[in-house]
């Protein structure tokens, strides 16, 4: 039987982790994520995960132990967030390109400078090219059960890639919420047992891995890589299915949410996407034709959702915690690439909010709103770009 | 007519055929200690393949790993340049998890060791892995085309640090990595060298036997880096020895006070005081040493930066506990 608690993001992650049953840890602490490693160490001395936990001098050494553990072919888990993760930067590419089906948790958390523990999704939007899928968990129970769906389709024979899984710092890893556990049993069944045929470090069956590729070979193991991301697509969709026969929770690349008839849909990630349905329900009781969207799945993009999304409504609205410096939003950025060729699409909007743990409210929510109606009105929009929550009296 | 045993197994884990450079003595310390090391898996565990190898960045790593070829007939893993000692730690834990026995075998230059590399194998030898480090310090970054590392001895040319009106060259002492590894009080730590390949041998052969973490740092030479003739690496190695310039030592636990000095030879004369060595008088000139290398030879217009060199090496030797007494070239 399912077990029915309550339990904050990072013990739901620490507790994927164990259902997982992962052989190697590897973690170092870091402000939001460190109650991960701490529930972990706690499994690990009472004996309920028989795992070998190593615990590293940095974030740069917990990502390459595990690079080493995955090449010897076993199961592997680590969490971290912000600088840990940018620490990371250089090995997550290597991850990828060794096809080593790495899982792990993300405390989703601005980056230095200025220092700033809180939340946006900076740190994992920037290793959006190193080849890692991403998903994103709106609340406690989709941290612990998108880790379990990470492992399921990183292992996949189809894909063989590394999976991150973020949820918001504070807003989720801090804060109590009621939890599933799913039985162990049916998690075994879930998963199975990992067992690669590509990597491994058997003395009696010696194989060379990391090797340097020339000019020659290198465009067509970085084209692998990129057709593995695109047949994640499906495996991601089977995946859910099955979780869902399996737990009775059904998860997509992108939930509608009051989107039929809107003439405005604002998509988000994250937790935001709570605040946004009932801003939603709010906006619907004014009378207001408003839809919301969240997209579980960044990486590989959700190209086709996007499209079948976009056909639904006049103005499409992006609401993300990141900016990449110099142009917009990197969701909405990839999301205008989705559509660039499609004949007819709908106005296309960005809003920047909660950069750096800045609460997103249902006020910010209305400004933007009211950018997104003028650009309704008027049939177009002169810059898509809008930095909501802003504080004018500091600039 | 008794054959002789070989000093170490005719088996072969790294093949003919790499890319390294003509005379590379790095490509020596591989193929001796991988064969030491088999040795020992052997002697251990009955098993003389129970070892593999994960490497970091470097000459070693890329004249011997270019897909779809491998020099390799152990297993054999490569992420990046900083972080050998690391995933060395995670594939020893796999190991633990899967049951496999056996241990691993880090390598790592220079540079991926004693610099950016640093970090990584400090924490893989306090978390007491059960690997062996072997640093393969030729003093320099060969790999990039000769810059100077922390590990590049005193006076030495390399492209950045090129002797010039305002420059000496190198102007720094050399760093001994393996003094830094034995602060962690880890089961073995010890200095070799192709110049002396049974030792070497010796060595490693200890380090792959003891229980947890154990490091060395081979002394090997680089024809294309040093700019030496291809044939006299081993001869430049010996005479490093030889000259005092490059101390042959063991430490177990840190236990600095019983450090184990190796005699040098050369007609150096060791003297023992209840059992330590206190005071070594060598006989050969650390110049015989320097004048056969292009990247010493503006140093012999430098007669004051040899001194230094000189009184550098001393001082090394009055951290190990011994008194040093270093000839001129006769006058």
């Amino acid at each position: 039987m399912p077990i029915r608690t309550v339990m904050k993001a990072n013990e739901a992650a620490a507790w994927a982790a164990k259902l997982a049953k992962p052989k190697v840890i590897a973690a170092f602490p870091i402000t939001p994520s460190t109650l991960v490693p701490e529930k972990i160490s706690e499994f690990v001395a009472n004996g309920e995960l028989d795992a070998e936990f190593i615990k590293v001098e940095s974030e740069h050494s917990a990502i390459s132990a595990l690079v080493g553990a995955a090449a010897a072919g076993v199961r592997t888990f680590t969490a971290t967030a912000s600088q840990g993760l940018a620490l990371m930067h250089e090995v997550l590419f290597i991850a990828a390109g060794m096809r080593l089906p790495i899982v792990m948790a993300i405390g989703n958390r601005s980056l230095s400078a200025p220092i700033n523990i809180w939340n946006d999704w900076q740190d994992s939007i920037s290793q959006r090219d190193t080849g890692w899928m991403q998903f994103y968990a709106e609340n406690n129970q989709e941290a612990l059960d998108l880790i379990l769906l990470a492992y399921k389709v990183a292992e996949d024979e189809r894909v063989l890639l590394p999976a991150m899984v973020g949820f918001d710092a504070f807003i989720l890893t801090h804060t109590v919420e009621p939890v599933e556990i799913p039985d162990q049993e049916v998690v075994d069944e879930f998963l199975g047992e990992y067992e690669p045929k590509h990597a491994y470090v058997d003395p009696h069956r010696p194989i060379t891995q990391g090797t340097l590729a020339f000019p020659a070979h290198y465009m067509e193991t970085r084209y692998l890589v990129w057709e593995a991301m695109e047949r994640a697509k499906k495996v991601i969709d089977e995946a859910f299915a099955e979780f869902e026969k399996k737990f009775g929770r059904k998860y997509q690349k992108i939930e509608e949410y009051k989107t039929e008839d809107a003439d405005i849909i604002f998509v988000t990630m994250g937790s935001l996407a709570g605040t946004l349905k009932e801003w939603v329900d709010k906006k619907r009781e004014e009378g207001y034709k408003v839809g919301a969207a969240k997209m579980t799945v960044y990486r590989p993009f959700p190209v086709e959702e996007i499209r079948e999304l976009a056909k639904k409504t006049k103005v499409l609205a992006f609401i993300e915690k990141n900016i990449s410096m110099g142009l917009y939003g990197a969701v909405f950025t990839d999301a205008s690439a989705a559509l660039i060729n499609e004949s007819e699409k709908p106005i296309l909007l960005d809003f920047i909010a909660g950069l750096g743990g800045r609460d997103v409210t249902f006020d910010q929510l209305d400004e933007a709103l009211s950018i997104a109606k003028k650009a309704l009105e008027e049939g177009k929009v002169e810059k898509p770009i809008s930095w909501i929550g802003l504080r004018k009296e500091l600039l | 007519m008794a054959v002789r045993k070989p000093p170490v197994t005719t088996r072969e884990y790294w093949a003919p055929g790499h890319a390294a450079c003509a005379g590379c003595g790095c490509a020596i310390a591989l193929r001796l200690a991988t064969k030491a090391f088999s040795e020992a898996m052997e002697e251990k565990y009955g098993d003389p393949n129970a070892f593999a190898i994960a490497q970091a960045t470097g000459c070693m790593e890329v004249v011997s790993a270019v897909f779809p070829y491998t020099a390799w007939k152990v297993p054999w893993v490569h992420v990046a340049f900083e972080n050998a000692a690391a995933a060395a730690s995670g594939i020893e834990a796999a190991w633990k998890k899967k049951g496999i026995k056996g241990k691993i075998l880090a390598i790592g230059g220079d540079g991926g060791t004693a610099d950016i590399g640093l970090q990584a194998l400090s924490g893989m030898l306090e978390r007491w892995h059960n690997v062996v480090y072997l640093m393969y310090d030729n003093e320099a970054y060969m790999n990039t085309g000769i810059q100077r590392s922390s590990s590049t001895p005193y006076g030495a040319w390399t492209t950045t640090s090129p002797p010039g009106k305002y420059s000496i060259g190198e102007d720094k002492p050399k760093k001994w990595v393996a003094l830094i590894a034995a602060a962690h009080q880890v089961p073995y730590v010890a200095t070799a060298s192709i110049g002396n390949p049974f030792d070497f041998i010796k060595k490693v052969k200890k380090a792959a036997k003891v229980d947890g973490p154990a490091f060395i740092q081979v002394h090997c030479t680089c024809p294309t880096g040093w700019r030496t003739p291809l044939e006299k690496g081993v001869e430049i190695a010996r005479l490093a020895i030889e000259t005092g310039i490059w101390p042959l030592f063991e430490i177990e636990y840190g236990d600095i006070w019983n450090i184990k000095i190796q005699p040098p030879g050369g007609g150096a004369k060791v003297h023992k005081e209840g059992g330590r060595v206190v005071r070594i008088e060598f006989k050969k000139p650390i110049e015989e040493y320097l004048k056969l290398q292009g990247r010493f030879k503006h140093l012999f217009k430098r007669p004051e930066a040899i001194e230094e060199l000189r009184n550098q090496i001393k001082a090394m030797w009055k951290v190990l506990g011994v008194e040093a007494i270093l000839p001129k070239p006769e006058e």
